[in-house]
């Protein structure tokens, strides 16, 4: 399998008026496609900021950055968003759906941005929410879904554009052990049967298991 | 799914908060429109005034006469037409509250005011009546005045009971030709002076002087004042424009002060307005987020926030603009009859009011947009509003 993630000396840091905060130190990490990568480490490891970085929301302060077959630290804003809505799919740990829209209309958000027609469109986020077991809660408001079932239309929503890469920060962080599970099994299917290459931050050994490959982040360090 | 829906349903997001703004809009509106009015107004009644008219009177104010004799005087100057004279008559129809002008005038008023209409028919019949009077379409259709009627005066600055025939109805020429006059022979006013007392006989309030050429009108002002220098009865001659401006030059200040209201309130809407898309977009910075994580763009996100800004301050102008028009014309009915001689909204001020609408939600958007734009996607899920 060839590597879709190429991270080759990677630093990172922060500023705080004149204070140099470091949060990554010259990290090289390759991720093969079809992988489904967990990342755990304790807080201020720096798990979230290194995902941010592969999902291009955030930018290295030095090092390489091949994601997908672009060197995205490279890219200017457009540039990076138009690959971010291309290739990679963002799952939060709150979920962050738009209050105002239904879970339809969240899903297909990011399908606004391509030239798909109405019906095009339609069909796809019916299917993938289908996929996620909620073909029944399409026109339900985030208000009137459980933290599960909003989970699994954020994940939808992140699928919908049929990304390379799908990127998970602490996904069953804000779930019960129950909704979790369910949200795991999604995962580990959409990696085993849509083939999709997922990076998942989490906290949580028994999410970590799902994972067929795992990595400590200690200080800013793979150890 | 459209962005434009996304907007309307933001918009609609805080529905007491978006009401209360858009209401606020509203009122403004109304209340700059209605500014706006009684200022076009003004400057309309001073626009009005004729270019090839000259007022002469008396240079210590317009409230003392001038003699009869002086008519023949300025008719001698070169350049001058016509020359007709006319009296403020003032008095009382019925109630204090019954307001609108009465003057005294010589015949050929009407060749001098083209722009006051009467038939044939009326100005014949008027000048064949002694006690006739001509009256304006506006005061006709208030007091129902006709061809006919009899109308009573209560005098002031000529004391006494006075009685008019209506001879005829005259019509406004243009939209801000002043309707609501009362015009009637100064020989019938001044045979009755002259009797009751003879001191003030033979007097007129002031001269109004038709010239051929607009260009003399300086010139001409001149040499009319030259006539009478040192005279017991030295005047003041000046363009009917100047006349009118003099005229209302006490309500000046009161006027500058309602166009600096009226742009204060386009202020005022704007920090409305502002106010409530800075909140809107403060308390949606993580959303914005997600929208840049999910790769919209600066072009998208900008169109999102100023079409939510234009959106609430477009409907606020509407409802302003819609209730303008009936608040507006409550306004003329509480108001004095006659203080205005017209009243309606000029086509500006509904175009300003519109047009001030549209760029206060461009400007309202500017702050929010820039926060959205420039606030990076991994601050904006830090965010905590």
């Amino acid at each position: 399998m060839s590597v879709i993630i190429q991270i080759k000396n990677v630093s990172k840091s922060y500023w705080r008026n004149s204070l140099e905060i470091p949060v990554l130190h010259d990290l090289t990490l390759n991720v093969k496609e079809g992988e489904f990568l967990a990342l755990m480490g304790p807080s201020g490891s720096g798990k979230t900021t290194l995902l941010n970085l592969i999902a291009g929301i955030d930018r290295p302060s030095k090092g390489e950055l091949n994601v997908a077959g672009t060197d995205i630290a490279k890219l200017n804003e457009s540039g990076l968003a138009k690959w971010r809505s291309a290739s990679v799919g963002f799952v939060f740990q709150f979920y962050n759906l738009i209050p105002v829209l239904t879970a339809f209309e969240n899903v297909e958000l990011p399908l606004l941005l391509t030239k798909l027609s109405k019906s095009e469109r339609r069909k796809h986020v019916e299917n993938v929410l289908s996929i996620v077991g909620l073909g029944d809660r399409i026109h339900h408001y985030p208000k009137q879904l459980s933290g599960g079932q909003e989970q699994r239309v954020a994940i939808a929503r992140a699928i919908v554009t049929d990304p390379v890469i799908l990127v998970a920060d602490e996904p069953t962080g804000d779930l019960d052990k129950t909704s979790a599970q369910e949200i795991l099994t999604l995962m580990e299917r959409l990696n085993k049967e849509f083939k999709k290459t997922i990076v998942m931050v989490t906290h949580d050994p028994h999410a970590a298991e799902k994972a067929t490959r795992l990595l400590h982040l200690e200080k800013g360090d793979l150890v | 799914m459209k962005i434009f829906k996304l907007i309307f349903k933001n918009a609609l997001r805080h529905k007491l908060r978006t009401s209360l703004t858009i209401f606020g809009i509203a009122i403004a509106v109304i209340a700059y429109g209605l500014l706006r009015t009684v200022v076009t107004i003004w400057d309309s009644s001073i626009d009005a005034a004729g270019a090839d008219r000259l007022i002469t009177r008396q240079a210590v104010s317009f409230i003392f006469p001038l003699p009869l004799a002086y008519k023949t005087k300025i008719e001698s100057v070169s350049g001058v037409k016509e020359v007709c004279g006319a009296a403020w008559f003032g008095g009382t129809y019925k109630d204090k509250s019954n307001f609108f002008a009465r003057m005294a005038i010589d015949d050929n008023y009407f060749d001098l005011y083209p722009e006051f209409m009467v038939s044939k028919n009326d100005l014949d019949k008027y000048k064949k009546e002694r006690n006739g009077c001509i009256v304006g379409k506006s005061i006709a259709d208030q007091y129902k005045f006709k061809v006919g009627d009899i109308i009573v005066l209560d005098g002031d600055i000529f004391p006494g009971r006075w009685e008019f025939v209506v001879s005829g109805i005259y019509l406004p020429k243009n939209k801000n030709t002043d309707a609501t006059q009362m015009l009637f022979h100064w020989d019938y006013l001044n045979e009755r002076i002259k009797q009751e007392t003879p001191v003030r006989g033979d007097q007129v309030f002031w001269y109004i002087v038709k010239i051929d050429n607009t260009n003399n009108s300086a010139q001409i002002s001149e040499q009319i004042d030259a006539l009478f220098k040192n005279s017991t009865a030295e005047t003041k001659t000046e363009t009917e424009k100047a006349f009118t401006q003099g005229f209302v030059s006490a309500s000046g200040a009161i006027i500058t002060a309602m166009n600096f209201m009226s742009f204060a309130i386009i202020g005022i809407i704007m920090l409305v307005l502002a106010n409530t898309m800075v909140m809107s977009a403060r308390e949606r910075t993580r959303e914005y987020a997600v929208f840049k994580t999910l790769g919209f763009s600066a072009y998208h996100l900008t169109g999102l926030i100023l079409g939510e800004s234009m959106l609430i301050s477009c409907i606020g102008a509407g409802i302003g603009i819609f209730l303008l028009y009936p608040i507006v014309s409550g306004f003329e009915q509480v108001m004095p009859k006659g203080f205005f001689p017209f009243f309606f909204i000029e086509p500006i001020t509904i175009i300003l009011a519109a047009s001030s609408a549209l760029l206060i939600g461009v400007l309202a958007s500017i702050f929010p947009i820039q926060r959205a734009l420039h606030t990076k996607i991994v601050d904006g899920f830090r965010f905590v509003g």
